[in-house]
């Protein structure tokens, strides 16, 4: 368990603003307590200092996770968001995309989105932004890379990708294994 | 290439009927298997008599009948014509036929009487009514008819009875038979009833021991189980209950989901579910968060709610370990084997994501589990570990306010889930299992601290019904540790035992909690809550002796598990025996009472195991993982052993000579 040297930090954060902008600001300062992001095995891990404090008296390989996994850094250094940092990110993100009933289950299965399946799409989406993908109940359902901006998607025809595909809670179930 | 031009279009005529449409002939039968067209008109000898006294009888009939009229017309000329003779006739005829097919002729006369009288009776009825409908006429018949069958179903009944009564014991020869399951079925329930009033019903030479294990043998057979299982459920359950118990066994429990009330409330996530054509219901006044699923058009496990993390699904029972604990906010709890993880993550659903979880399993693929489900139902507060149990004191003595241990278990109470259960233990997994909760349950006991402000609580739970892994593991703590049992707060469930058989357990005991698939509706399940009243280990010199001395005979017996000569492992055995007894009688003097417990126990345990019983072919078929863990465990133990011994002989003469002071 390690703090994340600051070439990872920036990297991390510079991903972390595709999906939620300047609302990172809300994650590292929180009403509730001190949280931070703490590195073991490539795996990045967002955690509240009081339970990292406990968790310093078990020795590291024993830990397999601890807090919310946010992620990994990949062996080139870049860093690849997991679906287990949905639950922060959701509340936070900048360009939303509600899914239709219908093509709920075709994302659930590690499609792109197309524009029949579109129900709805926040105002001023840039063009391959990061965005979060809702289910019309409100339900976050995973995220992805816009393929068009807002107003494109008004103009292009029903089987063009709006969303590009990057990971979905259909992952808890298709990829238990690897989820870390 | 283009499409074929059709030249001869038209000019295909069609060749018979076609391949498919060609049809069977009709079957030639060998003249031997015909059946004679006249053979129902051949009657034998007897039927043709019966024939001719039919006809007799109905000639005699109508004479009478005749005469009858004649009378009554001479009585009362204004009475309406007499019924149409067909009728009477009619009804006499199937009376006669069937009153003729029962009996014999013997009895012919008397029963044309009979009918006779009735006949006139009816036809006096008649008479007063006026004229009857032929509706109420077949009503009649129908009545007497019906009449006629309840007698002969009563006849039956007082003859099944009497079979019943009669059960005999079956002869050796009569047991070699191949019997259907139904017969070893009835033969259950017979056994049954003779042993329910045994000193009337039961055969004067055969004991009840006898019956006892014929009756085991029979259900055996007919639920699948192992003689051993099979016996001690027998121990464990009176036998009204043990058959309602094996019956409940065989089927699934009720699938359950708990709301994840970290994500959503219970109301809203049923009309989620209703929506996608779930057939649901809560589960009971006792759970705020579960749902029963009765039925369901699409798999509970992959809806949209479900990867949300709105629901898990749970069994009913293992929601009452985690209400047992009664988890408040910002504590520190521990959950020791919690893959995968449907208990932990209903902990921090009631700590509300505050304070600190720790999870822990002992086996890493299974982590995956916790893994995957705390991240879908969102628990943030947690930290999953991967280590065994029994180290985890070593790291964090006295640490956690509260710590749930839902030891592994040999499952004997969730047979429905898993049918191998019932033939695949035997003593020697109950003994592993045993031994390895006991000391999970110490290693639980030690990382609580007592004096924590809100919690000291252990709850302790096991998939089990069998005593061994549950009152008897509770027991063991009881006099190892300063713990003391408190109500679980369940407010259901039977009772555990606090007397079984040979064994007499702490008389607190009646405060865990048993649940059974007949009586509650969920798997076999056993809770127990206690408290930490101290973090103090209670040790003496006498409880490390005898601690040292069990280690010594169950290394003795892991020893002689490996070797395949017979001598030398009986002789160790007794040896290791000789010396326990030995230092049970000198520290007598010291601590008499508790000595005296620990000394029974420590003889109780090589005589259940009994390995010089064990014949050499169930030690190589124990295979090669068990030796080779046995092994190193012998060299570690051997190396170990060598100071420990000295240690003890040491304290022999310590005790020895404070004796002779």
């Amino acid at each position: 368990m390690r703090r994340l040297s600051e070439d990872r930090t920036k990297v991390l954060f510079e991903k972390l603003a595709k999906y939620i902008g300047p609302n990172i600001k809300q994650l590292i300062e929180r009403p509730d307590g001190i949280y931070c992001f703490r590195e073991q095995k490539n795996r990045v891990y967002y955690v509240s200092e009081n339970i990292l404090k406990f968790a310093n008296t078990m020795p590291a390989d024993n830990i397999i996770s601890l807090g919310t996994c946010f992620g990994k850094f990949t062996k080139t250094g870049k860093f690849k968001l997991h679906i287990t940092a949905l639950n922060y990110i959701a509340p936070y993100a900048q360009c939303k995309i509600w899914l239709k009933s219908s093509a709920e289950q075709q994302f659930l299965y590690g499609n792109n989105v197309t524009k029949a399946g579109l129900g709805r799409i926040s105002e001023n989406c840039e063009k391959y932004q990061g965005a979060l993908v809702y289910s019309m109940s409100d339900l976050p359902l995973g995220f992805g890379v816009a393929a068009r901006s807002t107003a494109e998607c008004k103009m292009v025809d029903p089987l063009t990708v709006v969303c590009f595909h990057q990971s979905d809670i259909g992952e808890y179930i298709r990829s238990e294994d690897d989820l870390l | 290439m283009g499409r074929k031009a059709k030249f001869n279009e038209g000019e295909i005529v069609k060749k018979g009927p076609g391949k498919k449409a060609k049809k069977q002939k009709d079957p030639v039968l060998p003249k031997s298997l015909k059946a004679p067209e006249d053979s129902l008109k051949q009657l034998s000898s007897r039927q043709k008599k019966r024939v001719k006294k039919r006809e007799e009888k109905k000639v005699e009939l109508l004479k009478k009948r005749q005469e009858n009229r004649k009378n009554k017309k001479k009585e009362s000329d204004e009475k309406i014509p007499p019924p149409p003779q067909q009728d009477s006739s009619e009804e006499d005829f199937s009376e006669d036929e069937e009153m003729a097919s029962e009996d014999d002729n013997v009895k012919v006369d008397n029963l044309n009487d009979l009918s006779d009288s009735e006949e006139n009776h009816s036809d006096d009825s008649y008479s007063d009514e006026d004229d009857l409908l032929p509706i109420e006429k077949e009503n009649i018949k129908l009545k007497k008819k019906q009449a006629l069958e309840e007698k002969e179903a009563e006849a039956e009944m007082q003859l099944n009875i009497a079979n019943q009564e009669s059960f005999k014991f079956p002869t050796k020869e009569s047991e070699e038979e191949v019997k259907s399951l139904q017969d070893v079925q009835q033969r259950i329930r017979e056994i049954i009833a003779v042993l329910s009033e045994f000193s009337k019903l039961r055969d004067a030479e055969h004991s009840r021991s006898e019956y006892i294990d014929l009756l085991k043998e029979d259900l055996c057979t007919y639920y699948s189980y192992n003689d051993f299982l099979m016996e001690k459920l027998m121990q464990l359950f009176p036998l009204s209950e043990l058959l309602e118990y094996l019956e409940a066994s065989e089927v699934q429990r009720p699938l359950t989901i708990r709301t994840n009330s970290l994500k959503t409330r219970r109301r809203d996530l049923a009309q989620a579910l209703i929506n996608r054509g779930v057939n649901l219901d809560p589960i009971g006044k006792w759970s705020k968060v579960g749902l029963v699923v009765y039925s369901s058009q699409v798999p509970v496990g992959a809806t949209p709610e479900y990867l949300g993390g709105h629901y898990i699904i749970q069994g009913a029972s293992s929601f009452l370990p985690v209400m047992a604990l009664a988890p408040q906010e910002n504590e520190r709890i521990l959950d020791m084997s919690s893959a995968p993880g449907g208990k932990a993550s209903h902990i921090a659903a009631l700590m509300k994501n505050t304070g600190v979880l720790f999870a822990n399993d002992s086996n890493k693929d299974r982590t995956k589990a916790i893994v995957g489900n705390f991240h879908r139902l969102g628990v943030v507060n947690s930290v999953i570990t991967c280590m065994d149990g029994r180290n985890i004191p070593k790291l964090m003595k006295v640490f956690f306010d509260r710590v749930l241990l839902d030891a592994p278990c040999t499952g004997t109470g969730v047979v429905a889930k898993d049918n191998s259960v019932k033939t695949s233990k035997n003593e020697i997994d109950i003994q592993r299992c045993y031994n390895l909760q006991r000391q999970l349950l110490l290693a639980a006991i030690d990382s609580v601290n007592a004096k924590s402000p809100t919690g000291g609580y252990i709850v302790y739970s096991t998939c089990s019904v069998l005593l061994e892994e549950n009152e008897w593991v509770i027991d063991f703590a009881l006099k190892k540790r300063n713990v003391k049992l408190v109500d679980t707060g369940l407010g259901f469930g039977t009772e555990g035992f606090t007397k079984y058989r040979h064994l007499r357990l702490h008389p607190t005991l009646n405060l865990t909690r048993r649940f059974y698939p007949h009586e509650h509706n969920m798997d076999g399940f056993f809770v127990a809550k206690l408290k930490k009243f101290s973090n103090v280990i209670p040790t003496s010199d006498t409880s490390d002796i005898a601690e040292e001395v069990e280690e010594e005979i169950e290394e003795a017996h892991e020893i002689s598990l490996d070797e395949t000569v017979g001598e030398t492992k009986s002789t160790k055995v007794e040896k290791a025996k000789k010396k326990a007894s030995l230092n049970g009688f000198k520290a007598k003097g010291v601590n008499g009472q508790r000595q005296f417990n620990k000394k029974i126990e420590d003889q109780e345990e090589p005589s259940k195991i009994s390995w010089e019983d064990v014949p050499k072919k169930t030690s190589v078929k124990l295979g090669k993982k068990l030796k080779t863990v046995s092994k190193k465990k012998k060299i570690g133990s051997l190396k170990s052993n060598k100071p420990d011994k000295k240690h003890l002989k040491h304290k022999n003469v310590k005790l020895v000579k404070r004796h002779n002071k």
